[in-house]
């Protein structure tokens, strides 16, 4: 799947990044907790989130991220995306919720981050 | 071994505007000198959630960049107020941040495991009324 492919699955708005919009996706991640993001995602992963504050921003920047998905049609403001441009980051907005957004792209065949299912001793 | 770089930032309680700067910037510096992939990311994620707790639940403090030919050593140090259950902090899921951090998306009580997982070598000391010092190294290919 590519970006564009989200787009149109989505019925996506692009906010920033039409010329990258052929760039391949091979995982992706929902959350609105930033340390959620870090723990578990690398540079091919989109994200999709409902928060839309810098901190958004500055962590893909350390993950390298290359792709944002705001859900239910919300868009940061100008000084977010300048810092998002600055990184050149493909930002995309969905009037999808954040389930309904990753429910459609799911049945299209993207993946999450591959996590093992199994329980531990440290979780006990 | 003398470090070829040190760097060191200091940290503002609460200032969430400024939070994370100081880890781009070590990021920035890093790169400049040619480390990448892997090691960076990891540098990248660790250094932001310790920056981050010492904005959201230290009294202020400072972070410090040190890179040798064959290591990275980052060590964060602030004056309070300490952890009082050290094994508790390190549990995945435990936090005490306030509502304005986790508005904010902080408060998994991801950071801490986080950290350990990314470096080579983690150590936390903390003392109550006094505060707590991270330090974590990188091992350079
Ligand atoms: N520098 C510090 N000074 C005082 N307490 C700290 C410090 N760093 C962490 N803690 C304590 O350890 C707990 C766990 O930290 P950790 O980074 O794992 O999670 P968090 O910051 O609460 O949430 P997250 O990192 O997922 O946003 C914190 O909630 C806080 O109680
Ligand atoms: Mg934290």
């Amino acid at each position: 799947m590519t970006i564009a492919d989200m787009v149109r699955i989505l019925n996506a708005r692009v906010l920033l990044g039409e010329e990258k919009l052929d760039t391949p996706v091979h995982t992706a991640c929902c959350s609105d907790l930033m340390s959620d993001v870090l723990a578990f995602v690398d540079e091919k992963t989109v994200l999709i989130t409902g928060l839309t504050n810098p901190h958004v921003i500055r962590t893909s920047e350390m993950l390298d991220l290359k792709c944002l998905v705001f859900v239910r049609g919300k868009v940061p403001n100008d000084e977010i995306l300048e810092a998002a441009a600055e990184q050149g980051l493909v930002v995309i907005t969905t009037k999808a919720t954040a389930f309904s957004a990753c429910g459609i792209l799911y049945a299209e065949g993207l993946r999450g981050v591959p996590v093992p299912l199994e329980w531990n001793a440290e979780d006990e | 071994m003398d470090a070829l770089i040190v760097n060191t930032y200091p940290v503002t309680a609460r200032d969430y505007t400024s939070a994370g700067h100081a880890s781009a910037d070590i990021k920035r510096r890093l790169k400049q000198l040619g480390v990448g992939g892997d090691v960076l990311r990891r540098v990248a994620v660790a250094s932001y959630e310790v920056e981050l707790n010492l904005v959201i639940h230290s009294d202020g403090g400072r972070l410090e960049l040190q890179v040798f030919p064959d290591r990275v050593q980052l060590t964060s140090s602030d004056v309070g107020p300490g952890i009082p259950d050290l094994a508790l902090a390190m549990r995945e899921g435990w936090s005490t941040a306030n509502d304005e951090a986790r508005s904010l998306g902080f408060g998994a009580g991801m950071g801490l495991p986080n950290m350990k997982r990314n470096a080579d070598d983690f150590d936390i000391q903390s003392e109550v009324g006094k505060g707590t010092t991270i330090t974590m190294g990188f091992r350079l290919q």
